[in-house]
């Protein structure tokens, strides 16, 4: 193999598999370093200057860093990021002073963002440091897209909700409220400089099977066109039998709001094994706990009408074969209910976008979009979050809003769109002295922490009794901990090397091999230990100086203790913090926090 | 000395060898040695070989003088005995230890001082007896802890870190060894686990004292420009022309049918020492032709390592002395000690 080029930022950003999931590349080790030494201001930044939203994410996010956290593959449990998160969020002092300074003077341009989500407030959180103007069109009363109207209050509590929005709004964000936007052309004439849309993907998938529209007082209802309609008031009750269609997150929230709002009997139908559900398993095990049953392999074939009135849901039962792709119908049941609520997805919907405007719509009659710069075929007009893709989750969102800002502000500053800036990344040697880092190295064999909940008999007393209840600080204690400092990275110099395989005895993964260079495939079956996780690169050094041999490490599951380092003759080994650079619109006014400082006090610039 | 302890991560699945144990059972303490000492590298050889033998610990005693190299019994098999006797003195403590219970497996660490220097005469004494025991020797060339002065291994015109090029000639152990009749004689290099673990296994196996002489650069006194023991000039000068591998006892299928040449010694306990390579009318069971290939290579400035000594047919301590199969510790008082009726019979033989 060719030496592995660390000098690339994302080899080692690759290494740190939390920010590297992340969609929006939080700096999870480096907020988790703070969070262990108090400094919750810090790490609420930290999170802030990539995520925007720590304490709305902290408690919804989908955690696609967790799955890649390498912890789970040393034992079995992934660090609680989220829970930690949200630590950082509740107990945070003022950042107010800390936010970035918005000019009183604009520099003239005026964007547009439709809708007020989490995609549209971090184009807004990007672009009002550079002295923009942004306008803000929102069709209800109150910010927060599909954050405020389809996450119900048990779980994302409306001042956390509202905390993080007001931020951005008050950076001077001219926002108008119950404005829908009913034309893009009257929008486009208004000569905006650049138009963002972040309407989320608003319409609720039907289900088109006998019975439907066959009542007389609607008891069947569309899930996210329900939970907007609890989270505004109009609806505050639901009979007793609920049954829900789907088992998404979407689902999820159905019925543990039916649950809340009178639903003692409550079904959620699934069409196929728990293997194949969207929800996410957290949250399947807490509608479980709250009592919720989850019947699957049941296929919904039609609604039970009598006298005009939804008295029950037929379901078709189903056997799947192995890989659930092919089912046999085994019988039919009717299942009695008072209600039926339809969370089987959801899509986009544009019908404000005149088509005759020179945008292309692909396919599922969606807007053609830049994968990189977010601009729609309408220069000028950008999209993000679900409505850039379908429906995806907040922290994609985020992401987005950050790449359009890139773009508008490139627009407008007549600089090609492609041309965006680079990721860049600071190295830095962790020693302090002998055998003495500047982070904690030892492997702590902390079990992952559990939430607390709100005891049952609790829970159902009101709709906005948040459910967890937050780490306990034992509980952060042990939790940090468990972090595996992915970011503090082995680097190797090969020059120095003598090839006294010190690091290789010392290393408690048996991740280091000295060996005779081959091919990838080769090499991965004469280490220490075989490398068979292919997700996971193999660093390989240059030539080594006594004996040509090459440095062969695993990164699968090194635990960044350091060892290497510390028995390393020649220094040859080193730990060092690697600080992935990310480009932000507002990249004058970056916030950079010190990822790390044992005398509490910030590394910043 | 480490920040922190080796940390035991839950890995699964972590290798278990016949024990149901894992490597990490045969460690021992953090090594408190220098960072790169060649001395942690032969402690991981034997942590290797131990467990790949599947030894159970508590049938292990480790033995060791005084020095570097006499710290390391700390640092490997855990569950196992030990004895850190006075400067010199281990072989004398091995062989009274050996007397007792033979039915352990007996490994004593020494270092060139303490056997070249103050601990000759017993080293000579426990080849001339054939102690069964493995007998390593981390060979460095320097007292390295009083600080770097040259050490009776030291080759002549090798250099300190400071101070005047050695003048005095060296003792070999290798060739010493082999003119005091020594059994089992083998050279190895710290930074060669390759070839060190086999030979590890073989002395493990042999029936008498197996000496292994590893020579093991001290990385802070000794590992310099114009040193005949570092890293770099043991890479320059090795030569590894006898490669031997080690097949256990339980091993039912023979990996390949040995090459042409190739010599193959049964060892006492049935496993196989198997020569794969052997210089040209070299014959690991001839004292003089050994010595005579190992001389003529030192003559040019080579060192030869690998496994260049075994004779597995020469008795060992117990069986020249006729003592029972089990060890003495283990016999009742009654059959260790006869009674004064048997040593009064005695004493009238010599009337």
């Amino acid at each position: 193999m060719e030496p592995t080029n660390d000098q690339d930022p994302n080899y080692y950003h690759k290494v740190v598999d939390c920010q590297w999931a992340c969609p929006a590349h939080t700096n999870v080790p480096g907020y988790i370093r703070m969070i262990a030494q108090g400094q919750f201001d810090d790490a609420y930044m930290l999170n802030r200057q990539s995520n925007v939203f720590p304490g709305i994410l902290g408690r919804t996010c989908d955690r696609p860093c967790e799955p890649a956290c390498r912890r789970d593959r040393v034992d079995g449990q992934p660090v609680a990021i989220c829970r930690l998160k949200r630590v950082a969020s509740d107990l945070k002092g003022d950042i107010s002073d800390r936010l970035p300074a918005i000019p009183a003077e604009k520099n003239g341009k005026r964007i547009a963002c439709i809708g007020s989500g989490p995609s549209a407030l971090t184009v807004a959180n990007d672009l009002l440091p550079l002295g923009y103007e942004v306008v803000m069109f929102e069709q209800f009363a109150k910010p927060g897209g599909l954050m405020r109207t389809n996450i119900p209050e048990f779980r994302l509590p409306d001042k956390v909700l509202e905390d993080e929005t007001q931020v951005i709004l008050d950076m001077g964000v001219d926002v108008r409220y119950n404005t829908p936007i009913t034309s893009l052309r009257a929008l486009l004439a208004e000569g905006f400089d650049s138009i963002f849309v972040g309407v989320g993907a608003p319409r609720g998938k039907e289900l088109d099977v006998p019975g439907r529209h066959d009542e007389v007082e609607s008891h069947i209802y569309i899930g996210i066109d329900w939970l907007e309609s609890v989270a505004f008031g109009h609806v505050d009750s639901i009979g007793s039998r609920v049954l829900i269609i789907g088992v998404g997150n979407t689902a999820m929230d159905c019925c543990r709001s039916s649950r809340r709002l009178g639903g003692t009997d409550i079904k959620v139908m699934a069409r196929r094994p728990r293997e194949y559900f969207k929800a996410s398993p957290w949250e399947l095990e807490d509608a479980e706990e709250e009592g919720v049953e989850i019947i699957v392999n049941h296929a919904p074939k039609r609604f039970v009408i009598e006298d005009g009135k939804l008295v029950g849901m037929e379901f078709d039962v189903l056997e799947w074969d192995p890989g659930a792709r092919q089912s046999t119908v085994l019988n039919t049941v009717i299942l009695p209910c008072d209600d039926v609520i339809l969370a089987i997805g959801q899509e986009n919907a544009f019908p404000w976008i005149e088509r005759d405007l020179g945008m292309e719509f692909g396919d599922w009659d969606m807007p053609v979009v830049d994968e990189v710069t977010m601009q729609s075929t309408l220069p000028g007009v950008f999209f993000g979050g679900d409505a850039a893709w379908g429906p995806k989750n907040i922290i994609w969102a985020v992401a987005h809003g950050h790449e359009a800002a890139i773009s508008i502000h490139n627009l407008c500053s007549n600089v090609d769109l492609k041309d965006r800036p680079p990721q860049g990344m600071n190295l830095v040697s962790q020693k302090m002295g002998m055998s003495e880092w500047s982070y904690h190295n030892d492997y702590n064999p902390s079990k992952r922490q559990k939430m607390s909940h709100v005891e049952l008999t609790k829970r159902f007393e009101s709709l906005d009794l948040e459910v967890e209840l937050g780490f306990s600080v034992e509980q952060t204690v042990r939790e940090v901990q468990r972090c595996l400092n992915c970011d503090v990275e082995t680097a190797f110099n090969a020059p120095a090397c003598i090839e006294c395989d010190a690091c290789i005895d010392i290393c408690p993964v048996q991740c280091l091999t000295i060996t005779s260079n081959g091919d990838e495939s080769d090499l991965r079956s004469r280490l220490s230990a075989p490398a068979a996780n292919l997700d996971q690169d193999l660093y390989v050094s240059a030539p080594l100086p006594q004996t040509g041999r090459v440095m062969v490490k695993d990164e699968n599951v090194c635990v960044h203790c350091g060892l290497c380092a510390e028995r390393c003759p020649t220094a040859a080994w080193d730990m060092e913090l690697f600080d992935l650079q990310i480009p932000y619109a507002a990249s004058t006014n970056f916030i950079r926090i010190g990822a790390m400082s044992p005398s509490g006090a910030n590394r910043g610039n | 000395m480490p920040s922190i302890t080796k940390p035991l991560i839950p890995l699964s699945p972590l290798p278990k060898n016949e024990l149901g144990l894992t490597i990490r059972d045969y460690e021992g303490q953090m090594s408190t040695l220098c960072a790169g000492c060649g001395h942690d590298s032969v402690t991981a050889a034997i942590v290797h070989a131990f467990w790949e033998l599947s030894t159970p610990p508590h049938m292990i005693a480790k033995l060791s003088g005084i020095g570097c190299s006499s710290k390391t019994p700390t640092y490997f098999v855990r569950g196992a005995h030990g004895f850190n006797s006075a400067h010199g003195r281990m072989v004398p403590i091995a062989t009274g230890a050996i007397a007792a219970n033979r039915e352990l497996t007996y490994i004593g660490i020494s270092g060139d001082g303490d056997s070249l220097s103050i601990g000759l005469g017993h080293l000579m004494h426990g080849i001339r007896r054939n102690v069964k025991m493995v007998y390593v020797i981390e060979n460095n060339g320097v007292y390295g802890l009083t600080k770097g002065q040259m050490s009776a291994s030291a080759d002549i015109g090798s250099r300190p870190k400071k101070g005047e090029a050695n003048t005095l000639a060296p003792i070999d152990p290798v060739t010493m060894a082999l003119s005091l009749g020594a059994t089992f004689i083998a050279r190895s290099f710290s930074g060669d686990k390759e070839q060190l673990v086999p030979i590890m296994k073989a002395a493990i196996a042999h029936n008498g004292f197996a000496l292994i002489d590893v020579i093991s650069p001290c990385v802070t006194f000794n590992d310099h420009e114009g040193s005949t023991k570092s890293y770099k000039f043991m890479r320059d000068h090795e030569v590894k022309e006898v490669e031997t591998d080690f097949v256990p006892i339980r091993a039912e299928i023979r990996a390949k049918i040995p090459a042409e040449g190739a010599i193959e010694v049964t060892m006492h306990d049935g496993s196989v020492v198997s020569f794969r390579s052997v210089p040209e009318g070299y014959d690991p069971h001839d004292r003089m032709k050994v010595e005579e290939y190992i001389r003529d290579r030192q003559s040019r400035g080579e060192i030869v390592t690998g496994l260049l000594y075994v004779d597995e047919s020469a008795k060992e301590l117990h069986e020249m002395n006729a003592t029972p199969t089990r060890g003495l510790s283990k016999l009742p008082y009654s059959s260790l000690c006869p009674g004064a009726a048997q040593l009064a019979a005695m004493q009238e033989d010599f009337r």
